[in-house]
């Protein structure tokens, strides 16, 4: 993965919109947080390979950045955003990542269902 | 009864490495065939490498090799993936979870079983891991189950379980184990650079020196099935 580039994002979204893709979304802290530390409280969710046809989707943000997507019922959105690529599937892929190098969130968009 | 294998039984690739790869070694060294059940890929962890080194999209790939490394390490030749997801363990349907186990042991007549201890262990796959195991064995008539080790490491695991009962000095495989835990590397990147440091070290050390389990009865894991 490599840093966002808020402008080559805003034109893979651009290119997306309208289209139906399957959607990965997740934000955890890690399964071991509150065994690590007690009073943290944890929360985390993801949801994959839910289809989802966006009007438009814009990145905002100095970095971490943020995306929303908007359909016709209602928005997806993800903040915490640092890096992304489109990889060989042309699946465009998102991660959050705290200073170690850890996901703590992750946007996946794809025109093919990912693996379960 | 040195053809009986051990069956090692948890969710994640890594789980092996850190509770358990000094015990497992033991065995594989001295000609006991050790089986190992990894339910899932660890698709959903948070460690990516240091620095960086996949996407959530390739990491089971990456965590695959590792754990086929590890493997090779331990001197494990049957590994066995139930190609469940990362996170997902407590929400399938686990009669069939348990029918699975049910399967391989019936299949292995393992002499031991070593997996998580139900509760105790932290993550909630790492519960249903051992939840599953429990329940298998508990199905099988008493003069035929074999032995259940279980690592427990929650913070209430001593004042609820007491000590563990059975402790493995480990001391001689420091090096060993230091290299499994080290093939995980998308995983354990992290508390390599501590070892190196030497931070943490009065409990990274103990972990490296000890292996401890408690020995878990199946019965209260029954199913009240007519």
């Amino acid at each position: 993965m490599k840093s966002i580039q808020p402008e080559a994002v805003q034109e893979a979204l651009n290119e997306r919109a309208g289209e139906t893709l399957y959607i990965h979304l997740e934000t955890t802290n890690g399964a071991y947080a509150s065994h690590n530390d007690a009073s943290f409280f944890s929360a985390g969710a993801f949801i994959r390979n839910v289809e989802l046809r966006y009007i438009h989707g814009r990145i905002a943000g100095e970095g971490p950045y943020r995306i929303g997507l908007e359909t016709s019922l209602g928005w997806l959105y993800a903040e915490g955003l640092t890096d992304w690529e489109i990889d060989d599937q042309d699946r465009v892929l998102f991660a959050g990542h705290d200073p170690e190098g850890r996901l703590a969130a992750a946007l996946e968009l794809s025109r093919e269902p990912f693996r379960k | 009864m040195a053809d009986n294998p051990v069956l090692v039984i948890f969710p994640h690739p890594d789980d092996e490495a850190f509770g358990v790869s000094g015990t497992i070694l033991h065995h594989t060294r001295s000609g006991t065939p050790v089986t190992y059940i990894c339910l899932t890929l660890g698709e959903m962890g948070r460690n990516m490498g240091r620095p960086v080194m996949c996407t959530r999209e390739t990491l089971p790939e990456i965590r695959l090799q590792e754990l086929e490394e590890a493997c090779r390490l331990l001197g494990i030749r049957d590994l066995r993936r139930f190609g469940m997801r990362d996170k997902t363990v407590e929400f399938a349907d686990q009669e069939a979870l348990t029918e699975r186990v049910s399967d391989v042991i019936n299949e292995l007549a393992p002499a031991k079983i070593i997996t998580f201890y139900p509760g105790y262990a932290v993550h909630p796959d790492h519960n249903a891991t051992g939840e599953a195991v429990a329940r298998a064995v508990a199905r099988l008539p008493e003069n035929n189950q074999p032995v259940i080790h279980a690592v427990a490491f929650s913070n209430d695991a001593y004042d609820a379980l007491g000590p563990p009962d059975v402790n493995i000095d480990v001391a001689d495989l420091r090096e060993d184990k230091l290299g499994v835990i080290e093939a995980h590397a998308s995983q354990t990147a992290g508390l390599i650079e501590q070892v190196k440091q030497r931070q943490n070290s009065d409990f990274i050390e103990d972990m490296l020196h000890t292996e401890r389990f408690w020995t878990l009865d199946p019965a209260p894991y029954a199913d009240s099935r007519s």
